[in-house]
């Protein structure tokens, strides 16, 4: 017998509005009377398990959209936009006047290239603040991030107007020591993701408003996550520094957390900006 | 789920289609503006730095 049959009824008055309001207490009267009636059949117990297969389906390929996005998605996005802040804010320092005191030519800089004795100590700000940018031919002939002070994920690493960050306990760039930066491998830009392909040699450019810091890659070391030693004015070791080092550290094995990749690099050389960008950083900043 | 909202959508199968294409459009985008970034924030912590 359907279940209508035996549910409260209510007949509108004759003549009025066809759309007449069914009174509360009938209408809670009939929502009991089905839920009184309610009972597991088949056809309700199908329902639900189709409506969770779906649900879940649906998540699946949400899930599966998420990945998508953080590997490849988001990391290209964040690259193009980390090497267009870089540009961007190395622009400004070429577009104001140069204050830095003219440097010593006289001796043996003819050729352009400057051998300055002493190049100046940029000191990195307040947390997230951009100080310079970073160009590696190594790693593409757009590749130019911005560096700013502090390692944290959220204002500096996973950011798109930056992606290098300078870890505050290590030493400034110019100082003799060691600059070391962070910088993701893969995800979020990834600016160190040809960490590895880096050659004996190679040269990696930090750009300041003063010019450009010109060190050269020496080497990789692979270590664990809570090896700090790398950070040392000498890494790994305890002695007084005379050199100055760039230190970039980075995830390993890629998309894992489970190790860390370490590049080091000496300082060749400072370029003042009045001499103009050494050819490596021109084409570059040609490309971008 | 979806052969109930298929059912409650106005129109003939293009018009449903239209408006489905729409709808994943704009769910796709809210994802990808706002969902992604703060589960990526929020449940992934690739780590690049050298900590104690």
């Amino acid at each position: 017998m359907p279940i209508r049959n035996k549910l409260p009824r209510f007949r509108a008055p004759r003549g009025g509005k066809s759309r007449t309001r069914v009174p509360l207490s009938i209408s809670l009267r009939r929502t009991l009377e089905k839920v009184r009636r309610f009972r597991f059949t088949r056809k309700v117990v199908d329902n639900i398990i189709g409506v969770t297969g779906e649900l879940l389906m649906t998540a699946g390929v949400f899930v599966l959209l998420f990945l998508g996005w953080h590997v490849w998605y988001n990391d290209i996005v964040s690259g193009i936009a980390q090497n267009n802040a870089g540009a961007a804010l190395a622009q400004k320092w070429n577009d104001v006047p140069i204050t830095v005191p003219e440097f010593d030519r006289t001796e043996g800089n003819s050729s352009g290239v400057a051998q300055t004795p002493e190049p100046p100590i940029t000191k990195s700000g307040a947390n997230a603040e951009r100080f310079a940018t970073m160009l590696v031919p190594r790693f593409g002939p757009t590749f130019e991030r911005a560096i700013a002070t502090g390692i944290d994920p959220k204002t500096v690493l996973n950011i798109r107007d930056a992606g290098i960050g300078h870890y505050p306990q290590s030493n400034n760039l110019g100082e003799i020591g060691n600059f070391a930066v962070a910088g993701h491998r893969t995800t979020y830009g990834a600016p160190f993701g040809n960490i590895a392909e880096l050659q004996v040699g190679d040269r990696i450019y930090i750009e300041t408003d003063a010019g450009w810091y010109v060190y050269r890659f020496r080497n990789l070391e692979y270590v664990w996550p809570n090896n700090t030693r790398v950070l040392r004015p000498v890494p790994e070791m305890s002695i007084k520094a005379k050199d100055r080092i760039l230190t970039m550290t980075s995830c390993h094995p890629k998309l894992s957390a489970a190790e860390r990749i370490i590049a080091y690099s000496v300082l060749e050389t400072f370029v003042p900006r009045e001499l103009g960008a050494p050819s490596e950083v021109a084409a570059i900043k040609a490309a971008g | 789920m979806y052969a109930a909202l298929w059912r409650i959508l106005p129109g003939s199968r293009w018009v449903k289609i239209a408006i489905l294409s729409v709808l994943a459009i704009a769910v796709l985008s809210v994802a990808v503006e706002w969902v992604f970034p703060w589960a990526a924030a929020t449940f992934i912590q690739p780590e690049t730095v050298v900590e104690p």
